[in-house]
């Protein structure tokens, strides 16, 4: 099939970068998007041009790591899927792709179309662990936890920390990743006992770092490659209205 | 007391904030609606200046007015801040993108309904408010007791085509608004629940988002078509 990329370039965090178009003519409907990315990298780097800059590692929908915003939509047209699990028969011959950067202020875009998710990682040491003397394992037996709460709190747990939800939202907002990271901690005895500072500290960390608010909009979820339920969103308000009413921590 | 200001300032305590007060205007519309709905008495506008008599003369009733006007304030106040920051979360926008694959139009769109709700309600609380405490209200004398007439008041605006037509079309943005609205201040204050949320969403956009509005919309347009005899 024949394809029209139009591709952001930027060179690093301190240019403006530009859409820049592409013709690929040669695309078999069976290679992955980011397959197609590495054809098109081969034949500018056969014409002496700079290949397009973009994140991948794992290649099987498991890292998070894959972040492009195609055709209006991060990951693509697909739901519940990455970048890397895209295909492209999921387009026509002809077809032309827009494929841009996460956007938004706390993920500034470093080169085309990669961009910062430290924001991510310091949102986690803020409080998304939970704080144990590691050894020898304990009997898995040994602390009883109903299936449906172990499922639901594996369900947070799938978030890959892709910033889908961030690059969908309107807000820019990162309550869908931080409801999932406080939610499977928060449900389980063994996250119990920092549940109140794990929520305090992660909001305050995620607004420091400039994400916008929640407007209960949906699209993150609709979005997230790993379909994490808006459920979560609501039991990180709950659990952190409820801290701040009644935990010690007295100066905010 | 920092940790009161510290939550407050949050993202999540300003929206918390929003709900308050949102869903505060939301059990407001019912009474207010419900009141209204002596205009379609059809006695002559009676009952309804016996209502707003009441509505202006009972403690308790403006008391919670104040609560009221202070709301509308700080949910519009809240409003402006957390849009601003919202907009500044993503300086550079995208060159092309299609958020109707992933969410409703009236839930990308709460400033803009809301803008639209601010301005109809300073036109109506100028219309009616502002004309029954410090306008000239006409009198009407019922069993000997002197009320203001206000349904007279209403008579006027309402026969005019062009505020009739302005009703309507804010009667729509409401709807919108609390389509989205009225369930999304119940999340925000983390109250969802396998047994409750399917309610509070019927609840929000059959009876908030539909039924009250009609209901409001219906009285301008009973009113126009009494006033100029067409019913
Ligand atoms: C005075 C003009 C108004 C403005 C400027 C306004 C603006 C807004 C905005 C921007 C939001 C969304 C906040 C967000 O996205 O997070 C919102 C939410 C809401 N509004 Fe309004 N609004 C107004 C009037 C009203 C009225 C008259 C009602 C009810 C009768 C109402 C009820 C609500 C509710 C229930 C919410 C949901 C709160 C939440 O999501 O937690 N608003 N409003
Ligand atoms: S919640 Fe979903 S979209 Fe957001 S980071 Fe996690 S996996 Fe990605
Ligand atoms: S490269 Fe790992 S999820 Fe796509």
């Amino acid at each position: 099939m024949k394809i029209t990329l139009k591709v952001w370039r930027q060179k690093n965090i301190n240019t403006a970068g530009k859409l820049v178009e592409y013709q690929l003519d040669n695309v078999s409907e069976d290679m992955s998007f980011l397959e197609m990315f590495d054809v098109l990298n081969d034949s500018l780097t056969r014409k002496g041009e700079e290949p397009v800059a973009f994140d991948h590692d794992c290649r099987e929908g498991i890292c998070g790591t894959c972040s492009m915003y195609i055709n209006g939509r991060p990951h693509g047209p697909q739901t519940g899927a990455t970048t890397c699990q895209l295909h492209m028969r999921s387009f026509n011959d002809g077809d032309t792709i827009v494929v841009e950067p996460w956007r938004a202020r706390s993920f500034p875009v470093i080169k085309d179309l990669m961009v910062d998710r430290l924001a991510f990682d310091r949102i986690i040491q803020s409080g998304g662990y939970v704080s144990v003397n590691t050894g020898s394992a304990r009997d898995a037996n040994e602390i009883l936890i109903p299936r449906t709460i172990a499922d639901e709190a594996m369900d947070a747990a799938a978030c890959i920390g892709c910033g889908a939800c961030v690059a969908a939202c309107k807000n820019a907002s990162a309550m869908l990743f931080v409801a999932a990271k406080v939610s499977q901690l928060a449900i389980l005895p063994q996250g119990q006992a920092e549940h109140k500072e794990r929520a305090e500290r992660m909001v305050a960390q995620m607004d420091a770092e400039g994400f916008g608010a929640c407007s209960f909009t949906g699209a993150c979820s609709v979005e997230c490659p790993k379909s994490i339920s808006l459920d979560h969103i609501a039991r990180l308000n709950r659990e952190y209205l409820g801290a701040k009413l009644t935990s010690d921590n007295i100066n905010g | 007391m920092a940790w009161v200001t510290q939550t407050l300032s949050s993202s999540l305590g300003r929206k918390v904030i929003m709900s308050l007060t949102g869903l505060f205007l939301c059990s407001f519309l019912i009474i207010h609606m419900a009141g209204n709905l002596q205009l379609f008495k059809g006695d002559g506008g009676r009952a309804f200046n016996e209502y707003t008599y009441f509505m202006t003369h009972n403690p308790l009733i403006m008391t919670i007015s104040y609560v009221l006007y202070t709301s509308i304030l700080v949910h519009a106040l809240m409003a402006f801040i957390l849009t601003r920051h919202n907009q500044a979360s993503r300086p550079i926008k995208y060159a092309y993108s299609k958020p109707e694959a992933n969410s409703a139009w009236a839930s990308r769109n709460m400033g803009i309904l809301g803008t639209v709700l601010l301005l109809f309600i300073i036109i109506h609380m100028r219309t009616f408010w502002y004309e029954m405490h410090f306008g000239s209200v006409p009198m009407a004398e019922y069993d000997g007791k002197e009320y203001k007439d206000l349904y007279a008041v209403v008579q006027v605006a309402f026969g005019e085509l062009w505020y009739v037509i302005l009703y309507v079309i804010c009667m729509v943005a409401i709807g919108y608004h609390l389509w989205h609205g009225f369930q999304s201040g119940f999340q925000t204050l983390g109250l969802r629940h396998k047994k409750y949320t399917p309610i509070i969403e019927f609840l929000g956009k059959y009876f908030f988002a539909i039924i009250i509005p009609a209901a409001f919309a219906a009285m301008p347009i009973y009113v126009y078509l009494q006033v100029h005899h067409i019913i």
